[in-house]
């Protein structure tokens, strides 16, 4: 019998968007496309159960109704698009200082980011912080929400190699984008979301 | 010691002030001489009436009737912390979470004071308990009001913030604490200015009045430190009670943010 898929989800929706019947398998990349406003983050935040929402949706074919809501967003990583923080210093930001140290230089940031203040770091800086943030849990499903939006291409590349590498540990990847070729790319299925459905390109 | 009973002519004496502003809003073009006028009338019929009405219940000295006056007085304030806050809790959640907090907060300020320190026979005689519990009730609506402004406030403005931990498997007690914390600190802060400013840059109003009324000063001290302590312990426990309450009716069972819960 075949495993089951990393990721699945079965009539998920809400009042706002859905059904969503989508399946992920271990190591694939999921890439979502669509106008502004028509649904995509509603989708992701669907998934990590952050909205209130009907159906069901499964980790290794177990079912999300069986983990407490914080063990299903450990291990389904949602990063916003518009990343938050909730202290002033980056550092409280990371419960592993060495470990994020080593993430932000692969990302090419400066390591001494982490040891000021959020209020001085640029949009682009913020990003990959919130992007290393995420990928440092090591979560068997990440759902990426324009992970590399505001990020210059020498950036976008860092990033992506580290989804990549996710990947090819057995991750698997719902990611958001505004841009056709990054899809393209990273993604091993396209879809777009137009006025809360998921539809072929 | 006797109180100075004021006559009709006194307070006619005091209010010639009144039309001295009058006369100084004319001559300044203030605009401010109907307002003024509205309003002072208003203060002297309010006052009149409440002073009728404490008359008779003193006179009635029934427990229902006390009772039934505590339970307006509390609803009014309940429905001025729901009032204050800028942002409101769907389905008069405002009005629900205010009459909990304040009505618990007041009950065991007050209960605990005509039990223990005043002790009038009996405990519940209107004459110490309706001017106890107003006089609790007005600060406790103050910090109520305030600590739930701050945090539906702070919940739509530090929303990415409380996600952002929950994406990471905070629970929502975790994400929220801080905002809680805060909540409660602004709740908390006029009863602590009140407390360190008393005597030093304010003479309280009761303890004032208390004194041109004949008290001994020290008696009078002795009243108003008894009730620095019940409006502040009120104020803690209603500041508390209202942001749990309300951060109750935010969140939900699989740890999210309902802001959808907000009008």
């Amino acid at each position: 019998m075949a495993s089951p898929p990393r990721l699945r989800a079965e009539n998920l929706r809400s009042a706002l968007a859905g059904p969503f019947d989508v399946s992920v398998a271990a190591g694939r990349c999921l890439a979502v496309t669509g106008a502004s406003g028509s649904g995509k983050s509603l989708f992701l935040r669907m998934i990590a159960d952050l909205d209130p929402n009907t159906g069901e949706v499964w980790l290794d074919g177990r079912a999300r109704s069986a983990f407490t809501a914080p063990a299903w967003r450990r291990a389904v990583a949602y990063a916003a698009a518009e990343p938050g923080w909730w202290t002033e210093t980056v550092a409280d930001h990371f419960p592993d200082l060495p470990a994020a140290r080593a993430m932000a230089a692969r990302l090419g940031l400066k390591e001494a980011l982490l040891d000021g203040p959020v209020l001085r770091l640029s949009t682009g800086e913020k990003q990959r912080l919130a992007l290393a943030r995420t990928l440092l849990r090591a979560s068997p499903v990440l759902l990426l929400d324009e992970p590399t939006g505001p990020l210059d291409e020498d950036s976008v590349g860092r990033a992506e190699a580290l989804m990549r590498e996710r990947l090819a540990g057995g991750a698997a990847i719902v990611m958001v984008t505004h841009d056709p070729a990054q899809a393209a790319r990273i993604g091993d299925e396209h879809l777009v979301m137009r006025a809360g459905k998921l539809e072929p390109p | 010691m006797n109180p100075i009973v004021l006559t009709p002519r006194d307070l006619a004496v005091a209010a010639i002030l009144l039309l001295v502003d009058a006369a100084l809003s004319v001559a300044l073009r203030l605009g401010l001489t109907r307002a003024l006028g509205i309003a002072a009338v208003r203060m002297v019929l309010q006052l009149l009436f409440i002073g009728y009405v404490l008359q008779r219940v003193f006179a009635i000295a029934s427990p229902w009737l006390t009772l039934g006056v505590l339970l307006l007085m509390t609803a009014v304030a309940a429905r001025e912390v729901a009032a204050r806050p800028e942002r409101k809790l769907r389905r008069y959640g405002n009005e629900a979470v205010g009459l909990i907090a304040v009505g618990f907060a007041t009950a065991i300020a007050s209960i605990l004071a005509l039990t223990t320190a005043l002790r009038p026979a009996p405990w519940y005689d209107a004459r110490y308990a309706i001017p106890l519990a107003g006089i609790v009730l007005g600060n406790v609506l103050n910090a109520a009001s305030l600590a739930l402004d701050h945090l539906l406030g702070g919940v739509v403005r530090e929303k990415p913030a409380i996600e952002a931990q929950l994406c990471l498997g905070a629970t929502i007690g975790q994400a929220m604490a801080p905002l809680r914390r805060a909540a409660v600190r602004r709740g908390m802060l006029p009863v602590i200015n009140q407390m360190s400013a008393a005597g030093l840059v304010t003479l309280p109003g009761i303890m004032t009045g208390q004194i041109l009324a004949g008290l001994d000063p020290i008696q009078a001290v002795k009243y108003q430190i008894l009730l620095m302590f019940l409006l502040s312990g009120g104020s803690g426990l209603s500041a508390v009670a209202i942001v749990y309450l309300a951060g109750h009716r935010l969140t939900d069972a699989r740890h999210r943010l309902r802001l959808d819960r907000l009008a």
